[in-house]
């Protein structure tokens, strides 16, 4: 069965944005990373830990009526390296990209310092400087390599 | 030099730490010759923690530069503790004064604050983070006792939040320097500075001991720092590892004769009192050293921010 079939399980979409090839178990970690917890009426499916070819198990989400920009996809690279963006509209894929990994994050992930100036208080967005291999605090300068999805901002 | 802000000694090269410490060199020499030269200039103390040298010799500083300073207060009675954010604090005084000190309890609070003024920012120590200025001073005073040529240091105590420390290991990757980092295991430099050394820095010469016998006798300076008793959950394990870490003179003998012993102060018990004594100790000029070293800075952030030329 291709990944083809296996996305089929979760409903096409009209127009808007499918997010393909996210790792088993991090959908909901993209739609936090996103921003997107349906409380503003947003149409979302999900598919999680279906077989892939490429990926043993992958996650599959796909948000009805809202395109994202290329800025908003390539946050995803923290959790989703290997992920695959589709725009649809009226049930045709216009557009495909795959995520770049950013220079810097704002205000997608929580510093795990306790001591850091950024989880106070202040009128500042956390903010990370994106490694190869992991993230760091632009304030108080923690390095994360693993969990990553653990500081994601909810 | 020219920065507008003073954050961390990582954003210090080599040349502007010298030129910082030779500034320092002619105002020692000869302090009348800038009595006069900021006079109407006024400093803002921002302390939101504890500090008596670095804030009393910014405070001297400024006064023998010909300025003056305004002083927030204890935080206990300022606006802070009516709940003012610090971002907040900053915007209000930088209206007040012409450069801002700032000491605060949060890793990067130096960095968040400068982001909100124009006027020169100087991080006067952000919690476990950095402490640039004390940097400098040390430098200096590095410089005056063993040079900083082919330098071997040996930097003992508590490594992991101590933010002078980390300071100056920044610092000292700028001299090709032989670092020498020594401290119980719980209390190790942070992988954060490490990783900076090893990686961002190539010329940095970095190893890690628990026993300072093992490095002593090379040593050119040894830079001693407080091993804080509070950050231990069990008592007796602190006291299982303090008594390794304390100098006294039977210590200093495996040492070089030309050893200089340093410490950014207040000290407990981690250098006896006998040391004080010895032609080693040079922790008091040391803090000594931070009259002219703050002048200089100051010098060079004022004059630039009036659009002076550079000395």
């Amino acid at each position: 069965m291709s990944d083809d079939d296996h996305e089929l399980r979760v409903s096409k979409i009209r127009s808007g944005t499918v997010i393909d090839h996210v790792p088993g178990g991090q959908a909901l970690n993209v739609l936090a990373i996103l921003g997107i917890d349906g409380s503003k009426g947003e149409e979302i499916s999900v598919g999680m830990n279906v077989p892939s070819d490429r990926l043993a198990r992958k996650d599959i989400v796909k948000v009805e009526g809202r395109e994202l920009s290329q800025d908003e996809v390539d946050v995803l690279s923290l959790i989703a390296p290997d992920a695959t963006i589709n725009i649809v509209r009226d049930y045709d894929v216009v557009e495909k990209h795959r995520v770049d990994r950013p220079e810097v994050v704002e205000g997608v992930l929580s510093c795990p310092n306790a001591g850091c100036i950024s989880t106070g208080d202040e009128p500042v967005s956390s903010t990370f400087d994106v490694f190869d291999d992991a993230v760091r605090c632009s304030y108080c300068g923690t390095i994360v390599r693993e969990e990553i999805a653990s500081l994601i901002d909810t | 030099m020219r920065h507008d802000h003073v954050i961390t000694s990582k954003q210090l090269s080599r040349s502007d730490i010298e030129t910082v410490l030779d500034r320092a060199a002619e105002i020692r020499d000869d302090p009348t010759a800038v009595a006069d030269r900021h006079a109407g200039a006024l400093l803002g103390l921002l302390f939101f923690e504890p500090s008596t040298r670095t804030k009393m010799s910014f405070e001297t500083a400024m006064k023998r530069l010909g300025g003056d300073v305004v002083d927030m207060g204890s935080v206990e009675s300022s606006s802070v503790k009516k709940g003012e954010t610090l971002a907040d604090t900053v915007r209000v005084i930088e209206g007040y004064a012409d450069a801002l000190v700032l000491r605060h309890p949060k890793q990067g609070a130096a960095t968040m604050a400068s982001e909100f003024v124009d006027v020169p920012l100087l991080n006067a120590g952000d919690g476990a983070g950095q402490h640039p200025t004390q940097t400098l001073l040390d430098l200096y005073t590095i410089r005056e006792n063993a040079g900083l040529e082919d330098l071997t240091i040996g930097i003992m105590g508590d490594l992991k939040y101590g933010r002078t420390v980390h300071s100056l290991a920044y610092a000292l990757s700028n001299f090709d320097a032989h670092q020498h980092f020594i401290s119980p295991e719980s209390l190790r430099l942070p992988r954060e500075v490490v990783y900076d050394l090893h990686q961002e820095q190539e010329r940095a010469q970095v190893r890690e001991h628990e026993a300072l016998e093992e490095i002593l006798p090379s040593l050119d300076v040894l830079y001693v720092t407080r091993i804080q008793r509070e950050r231990f959950p069990d008592e007796t394990e602190y006291q299982k590892i303090a008594g390794e870490y304390q100098i006294d003179v039977d210590t200093l003998e495996a040492a070089s004769d030309d050893l200089t012993v340093m410490h950014p102060l207040p000290r407990v018990d981690e250098i006896a009192p006998e040391v004080d004594e010895t032609e080693h100790a040079a922790y008091f000029e040391q803090a000594h050293n931070g009259v002219p070293v703050r002048m200089a800075l100051l010098d060079l952030l004022l004059s630039d921010d009036e659009g002076e030329t550079d000395e």
